[in-house]
C-alpha cells in the first residue's frame, strides 16, 4: 500500500479538467498498490477552496488547499517550492502532473528540487513491486517506449485526455496550507494571462477537434470551420504550421510536433495534406476524418473516414447535417 | 552578454524507424542526424542578442559521442563563438543526469542568460531545461515564443492552452525556446569556414546513474486502413451515419 500525490493544475478561480485526470491517474495507481491514499494540492487565488470538495469526488482522501491573493497567475517558483515541499514530507510512491503548459514547466522542476527523475506525456501507469512502469511516446510517438522508473517518488506528467476523470468518492478531507515561499518575493512573475478567444474550448481538452489547413484558402475563411465547431457544440478549433505561420491562426492553435499534440474522442482535417510534423500532434485521435480534395493526399492514409471534395462545398453540408443530428439527441 | 545554449544532435524524424535487435534501442542504419529546431531557434535568439549587445560571447554545449562535434560545428557556423563536448559513449533517456552533467559545466560560466530547446522530439520529454536551471538555482522560464532583454532584465511570452503568459524575469536566467521565437538563419560559406578555426573543447561528461531504464521499444500499431466514404457534399449523409452508429461519436 503506497500512497499517491496530485498535483491539481487551476487557472484563475477555475479547476482544469487535467487537475481532475492527475486525481483520478492518482486514484489508479493507489489502487494498484492495494489502496494507499490519494493526497491533492490546488494552489490559487482566495475562493479555489471552493473546488476542494470536487476533487474529493474525483479519489482524493485529502485536499491541501493553498490560497493566496497573488496566486491568480500561475507562480512557478511558489508552485514547485510548495509541490515539492509537500510530496518531500508524504513519502510517496508516485506524484502525478498534467502534460499542459503548465505541468511541462512544474514537474521538472519539482523532480529535480526531489533529486529524482520524470517522464512526461504519460500514456499508460502500471506498479510493480518497487518500480513504477510507464508507457511513453518517443520521437514525435512514431515509437512507444516502456520505461521503468526505479526513483521514489516517480515523478509522472499524464497525457491530457488518456485517462478520463472518473467520479470514485473519498473522504477528500481540507486541509489549509501555506505557500512555501512568498509569493510576493519570487525572481519570475507572471504578470498577466491574457485569455485568447474568452471561454472556447480548450483543444487539449476538447472530444472533437476541428482543425484547418491551407486548403481554406484565407483566414476569413476559417469562419467555415468554427460553425461546424459550434454545430457539434463540443468542438474546439485548430490549425496547421502553415497557416499559424502566414498568421490566420495563432502559434498556440497549432497542432503537431512543434506545436499542440491532442487526442481528442474525433478529430476532423479540413484542407489539411497531413505531413508527418503535423500527424505527430493527432494521430492518437480515436476517430479521423478528413476532406480533402486531393484523393492521394497522406491524411487520407491515417483518416477513418474520408470525403475526397472541395472544402467550400463539403464543410457547410456537413454543418448542417450535424446540426440536424444534434436536434434529435 | 555571456550566453549559452546546450544542443542536441536528433534523428530526423520523417521517416519509419526500426527497432533494434536489442528492442530497447533503434536502428541507426540510415537515419539523418541535424540539430534540433528548438535548439536551432535557441542558438538564433543568443546570436541576435549577441548582435545588439557588443562585447557578447556565446558557448554552445552538447553532451554526446564525438558525432555531436557536427551539431556544434553547426551552430558555430551560424556564429557562435565557441564550443564544449561533454563526452558520453551514449545520450541516456533520463534527463536527470543530462541536466547534471551540463549544470556541472554551466555553474562556473557566470553566464548571463543560458538557452535550451523546449524539448527533443526523440525524447518527446522537455524537462532538460527546467531540470538544469533548478540544478543550477537560477530564475526559469519554459517554453518561449518572444523575450525581450534590457537593464539585466527580461520578459518573455509563453503560449498556454488558449491563453499567454507574459512572464518578467531578471538575469541570470535560464530559458527554453519554443518555436515562433525567431527564424534560424542558415550558415554562410564564410561561417562554415570560420567555424573550423573556433575553439571546442572536449571533456568527459559527469554523468550519474540513471533511475529510468528503457524496457522495450516499439512501433505504435498502425491504424486501420480507413476508407474513402465518397465525393463532394454528396457523401454527407453516409458520413454523418457512420459517425452515429460506427464511431459513436455523434
Ligand atoms: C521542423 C518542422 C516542424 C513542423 N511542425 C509542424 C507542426 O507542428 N504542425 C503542422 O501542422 N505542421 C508543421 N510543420 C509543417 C508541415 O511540414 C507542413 O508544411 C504543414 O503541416 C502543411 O500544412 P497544410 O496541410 O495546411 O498545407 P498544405 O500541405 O499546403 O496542404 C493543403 C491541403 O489542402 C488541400 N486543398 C487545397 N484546396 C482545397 C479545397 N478547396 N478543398 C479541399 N482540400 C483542399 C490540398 O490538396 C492539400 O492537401 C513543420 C515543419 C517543419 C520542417
Ligand atoms: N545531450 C544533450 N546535449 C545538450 N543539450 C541537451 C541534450 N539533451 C537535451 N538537451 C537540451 O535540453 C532540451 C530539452 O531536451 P529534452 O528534455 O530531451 O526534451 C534540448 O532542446 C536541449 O536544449
Amino acid at each position: 500500500m503506497a500512497n499517491v500525490f496530485a498535483f491539481v493544475e487551476s487557472r484563475g478561480p477555475d479547476v482544469r479538467k487535467v487537475g481532475l485526470e492527475a486525481v483520478t491517474a492518482a486514484r489508479m495507481l493507489a489502487d494498484k498498490t492495494g489502496g494507499g491514499q490519494v493526497h491533492a494540492l490546488l494552489l490559487g487565488p482566495p475562493g479555489i477552496s471552493g473546488k476542494a470538495n470536487q476533487i474529493g469526488q474525483y479519489g482524493a482522501d485529502v485536499v491541501v488547499v493553498v490560497e493566496h491573493a497573488d496566486l491568480v497567475n500561475y507562480n512557478p517558483e511558489v508552485a514547485t517550492a510548495t509541490a515539492a515541499e509537500r510530496i518531500k514530507s508524504g513519502g510517496y510512491r508516485a506524484a502525478i502532473f498534467s502534460t499542459s503548459a503548465l505541468g511541462r514547466d512544474l514537474a521538472p522542476r519539482v523532480a529535480a528540487r526531489l533529486g529524482v527523475s520524470v517522464v512526461m506525456d504519460v500514456l499508460s501507469l502500471d506498479v510493480e513491486a518497487d518500480t513504477v512502469v510507464v508507457r511513453h511516446p518517443m520521437n514525435i510517438g512514431k515509437v512507444i517506449a516502456t520505461l521503468a522508473i526505479s526513483a521514489t517518488p516517480a515523478v509522472l506528467g499524464m497525457r491530457p485526455n488518456v485517462i478520463s476523470p472518473a467520479l470514485n468518492a473519498k473522504a477528500g478531507r481540507v486541509e489549509n496550507a501555506r505557500p512555501a515561499i512568498d509569493p510576493s518575493a519570487t525572481r519570475v512573475r507572471v504578470v498577466e494571462t491574457r485569455q485568447g478567444g474568452g471561454g472556447k474550448l480548450d483543444l487539449a481538452e476538447a472530444p472533437v477537434v476541428i482543425a484547418g489547413g491551407r486548403g481554406l484558402k484565407a483566414a476569413e475563411n476559417f469562419k467555415l470551420v468554427e460553425e461546424l465547431a459550434s454545430a457539434f457544440g463540443n468542438a474546439a478549433v485548430g490549425a496547421t504550421r502553415a497557416v499559424t505561420d502566414d498568421g490566420w491562426r495563432p502559434h498556440s492553435d497549432q497542432i503537431g510536433q512543434t506545436g499542440r499534440l491532442v487526442s481528442p474522442e474525433l478529430y476532423i482535417a479540413v484542407g489539411i495534406s497531413g505531413a508527418v510534423q503535423h500527424l505527430a500532434g493527432m494521430r492518437t485521435s480515436k476517430t479521423i476524418v478528413a476532406i480533402n480534395k486531393d484523393k492521394d493526399a497522406p491524411i487520407f492514409k491515417v483518416a477513418d473516414y474520408g470525403i475526397v471534395g472541395d472544402v467550400f462545398e463539403v464543410i457547410p453540408a456537413l454543418t448542417d447535417a450535424v446540426r440536424e443530428a444534434k436536434k434529435h439527441h | 552578454m555571456k550566453i549559452a545554449v546546450c544542443v542536441k544532435r536528433v534523428p530526423d524524424m520523417d521517416v519509419r524507424f526500426k527497432i533494434a535487435s536489442d528492442n530497447v534501442s533503434l536502428d541507426e542504419a540510415g537515419l539523418k542526424f541535424d540539430i534540433n529546431d528548438f535548439d536551432s531557434w535557441a542558438v538564433e535568439a543568443a546570436l541576435q542578442l549577441k548582435e545588439k549587445n557588443a562585447g557578447s560571447d556565446v558557448t554552445v554545449i552538447s553532451l554526446g559521442p564525438d558525432v555531436v562535434q557536427e551539431t556544434i560545428r553547426k551552430a558555430l557556423s551560424m556564429g557562435a563563438d565557441r564550443g564544449v563536448q561533454l563526452k558520453a559513449d551514449k545520450v541516456p533517456f533520463d534527463g536527470l543526469p543530462i541536466a547534471k552533467a551540463l549544470a556541472e559545466e554551466l555553474k562556473s560560466g557566470e553566464y548571463d542568460l543560458i538557452l535550451f530547446g523546449k524539448m527533443s522530439p526523440d525524447s518527446s520529454n522537455g524537462v532538460v531545461g527546467p531540470m538544469a536551471a533548478e540544478i543550477l538555482g537560477l530564475p526559469c522560464v519554459t517554453a518561449i515564443s518572444s523575450l525581450e532583454i534590457a537593464n539585466q532584465k527580461g520578459t518573455a511570452k509563453r503560449e498556454l492552452e488558449g491563453a499567454q503568459e507574459i512572464v518578467e524575469f531578471p538575469l541570470p536566467a535560464v530559458l527554453t525556446v519554443d518555436e515562433g521565437l525567431n527564424t534560424a538563419r542558415y550558415p554562410s560559406l564564410k561561417g562554415i569556414m570560420a567555424a573550423k578555426k573556433k575553439p571546442l573543447d572536449v571533456k568527459p561528461a559527469q554523468l550519474p546513474p540513471p533511475q529510468i531504464t528503457v524496457r522495450k521499444l516499439e512501433l505504435p500499431a498502425e491504424r486501420k486502413a480507413g476508407r474513402i466514404v465518397g465525393e463532394g457534399a454528396a457523401a454527407v449523409p453516409e458520413l454523418v451515419k457512420l459517425l452515429q452508429t460506427e464511431a459513436k461519436v455523434l
